[in-house]
């Protein structure tokens, strides 16, 4: 799998446009059908339709009037050109090359340049938002882990060895994404536009950021964020692989303390992170919930996992301990959580759509315009399945009812990330494609040989917690 | 037929479930059960029918959540459509995001309400209801088990005795 996986991604970049002419290509090729039917493309795409159509002279006298009415309607800056085209478009249809053709021919290059840097970003963002995707469920993990710690949670014990096996994904998972932020700082691609020097120039708001948006402190931070969590994660583990053959419950305590110190320091940071790995990829948007509501995806997609994990154990005759009762209550948290997301979701879009500030509604409009089905499809895939599945009681101690509905919720989150990435670098050239799939297909392939050798490696019961009785009698 | 019951008093959560266990399975019919406060799996303990609030309380925030919307379609949309922050679009589902928390608000309220209110009929209570508790001390830190009375009236005392009651008592109920 992860070598279909690695040869996903390989394609993705190969088949990556190189050049402008052959984005041209693709871009003629995909409006030739589009254009015919109806006006479906996006705005600055009719614009360059007309300017094709020019050169081609081919197209009838309303075909050019319809583009030319979409073209009033788009950003003021091409206002001035659209009205010289108003004026002579007769001419224009004749001549193809007069003044106001060039200056739209000039306009036409530098979309295209623009519209290449969409394409060679794609398998890039394919392969980063898979990345996060995986390495932040073992995140999630990990902070419900501590939770249960810090909580002295009497219910958790017994899955406390499946939880430790999927945070250990956290380690590969995190040492491959700080490569993938390397690489974005060196330029490799642009998936952060503040990185480009060029573009900050012109951008007196990014100027304005420019302290905390900086390519050494931005890799500084991630590496120190990594870095904690990780640490957290190893002596955790240790700590309670210790505590296995202990006479006392010291190894216990010390994880307790280790875990609220943990949470204090991972709700900081992980706010920190979400601006910087997601939100920065729109560099002028700001949100300040936005941290909340990464972490709500996330941990609702971590908690997911570990009922995946505990099922197919389950139903492999391991985990003896674990009962229904567990089942459902981690069912209750993927309900609950995946309403939390959607309270914050919502928070921060009614707002935004309320307020209709320019600079903050722009975030939306680019989702709703170019990315309509993903955006309300997620919205379907985690509040409106997962409320209507999970609610009642006894489907929740359902195997196959929990496994459908974290089927579901896994793909809307995976949808989630991919609507915070893809639109500011991929823009409207979106598509599930090759280089998506490839790339899940990878990190899904690596999370489960990780996740399942780390679950070998120990005995799948915590034999010596003080509260394992408590968790094997649980039943509710 | 008497209808005598016996008054098998406890003092701890815990005796009482096992009481409750060891009755059942002995076969006796346990009328009612008083707690001065909720004790939990008691209801499985005793073979009460799982309770229907769930799926009553789910169906009155479909009611909430029908007359909300509709509440918002007629005032905002039908009756007095207005102009507010720019967006006049008087259609409903453009509006939509703006009706959503009184949408919640009246699911959650609706919901709440009857649900409460739907619990006080079934169960028979209201203002001013004399208490139909028939030891006080049930108010404060001993637990009632009242069972029909059949068959043997010494056997049954010795057992409840047995099951760890503090106190047993026979009542001529009328």
């Amino acid at each position: 799998m992860m070598a279909l996986g690695l040869v996903g991604i390989a394609f993705g970049f190969l088949t990556a446009p190189k050049t402008i002419e052959d984005v041209e290509k693709i871009l003629a090729d995909s409006h030739h059908g589009g254009h015919h039917t109806e006006a479906v493309a996006h705005e600055s795409h009719e614009e360059h339709a007309a300017v094709a159509t020019h050169h081609e002279e081919a197209k009838t006298e309303t075909v050019v009037a319809d583009s030319l009415k979409a073209e009033n309607d788009t950003v003021a800056a091409a206002a001035p050109v659209a009205a010289d085209h108003h004026d002579n478009h007769k001419a224009e249809a004749a001549h193809g090359h007069d003044h106001a053709g060039a200056d739209a021919h000039a306009e036409h290059q530098e979309h295209l340049e623009h519209v290449l840097h969409q394409l060679q970003n794609k398998p890039w963002a394919a392969l980063y938002v898979a990345c996060i995707f995986f390495m932040l469920i073992s995140v999630g993990v990990l902070a419900f882990y501590a939770i249960q710690w810090a909580a002295q949670a009497g219910w958790s014990p017994v899955l406390f060895r499946v939880m430790e096996g999927i945070t250990s994904y956290l380690l590969p998972g995190s040492i491959i994404f700080f490569i993938l932020l390397v690489a974005s700082g060196m330029h490799l691609n642009h998936l952060f536009v503040w990185m480009d020097p060029e573009v900050v120039k012109h951008d007196e708001l990014i100027q304005g950021k420019q302290g905390f948006l900086n390519v050494p402190f931005f890799l500084i931070r991630a590496a120190i964020f990594l870095a904690g969590w990780n640490l957290y994660r190893y002596f955790s583990r240790k700590n309670s692989i210790a505590q296995d053959n202990a006479n006392d419950d010291s190894f216990y305590k010390k994880n307790f303390k280790l875990a609220a110190g943990f949470l204090v320091f991972f709700i900081v940071t992980e706010s920190i992170a979400s601006w910087d790995w997601i939100m920065s990829v729109d560099p002028h948007w700001y949100s300040t919930l936005f941290g909340w509501y990464v972490f709500a995806s996330f941990f609702v997609s971590g908690i997911t996992t570990i009922a995946f994990v505990t099922l197919y154990l389950k139903s492999k005759g391991y985990l003896e301990h674990v009962n229904t009762s567990h089942i459902h209550d981690l069912a209750k948290f993927m309900f609950g959580i995946s309403v939390f997301w959607t309270y914050l979701w919502f928070s921060q879009f009614m707002l935004m759509w309320y307020s209709n500030i320019p600079e903050e509604v722009t975030y939306f409009i680019t989702r709703i315009e170019n990315y309509k089905l993903p955006f309300f499809g997620m919205l379907a895939l985690n509040f409106v399945f997962p409320i209507l599945i999970l609610i009642n009681t006894d489907f929740k101690r359902l195997s196959w009812v929990v496994v459908m509905a974290g089927l579901l919720i896994l793909t809307g989150h995976y949808i989630d990330f991919f609507n915070m990435i893809m639109p500011a670098t991929v823009g409207d050239q979106w598509f599930i494609g090759v280089s998506e799939i490839g790339s899940l297909m990878f990190f899904f392939g690596l999370f489960i040989v990780v996740v399942f050798t780390a679950l070998t490696k120990a005995p799948l019961l915590a034999k010596r917690n003080p509260l394992i009785e408590e968790s094997k009698h649980f039943h509710y | 037929m008497s209808n005598k019951v016996i008054h098998a008093i406890y003092n701890d959560d815990d005796i009482l479930m096992d009481a409750v266990k060891a009755t059942r399975a002995a076969h006796h019919h346990i009328e009612e059960v008083y707690t001065p406060f909720p004790v939990h799996g008691l209801d499985k303990a005793m073979g009460l029918a799982p309770t229907r609030i769930a799926i009553a309380s789910f169906l009155y925030g479909l009611v909430g959540l029908s007359v909300a919307a509709s509440l918002m379609n007629y005032v905002m949309i039908v009756d007095w459509p207005q102009d507010i922050g720019g967006k006049p679009s008087f259609s409903f589902i453009d509006n939509m995001p703006a009706f959503v928390p009184i949408m919640f608000e009246l699911t959650v309220f609706f919901a709440a309400h009857l649900m409460v209110i739907t619990f006080y009929l079934r169960s028979r209570l209201w203002p001013f209801k004399a208490a139909e508790n028939p030891d006080v001390r049930t108010t404060d830190d001993h637990f009632l088990m009242e069972v029909a009375l059949h068959g043997n009236e010494d056997d049954l005392i010795s057992f409840f005795k047995n099951t760890g009651a503090v106190e047993v008592k026979v009542i001529d109920k009328h």
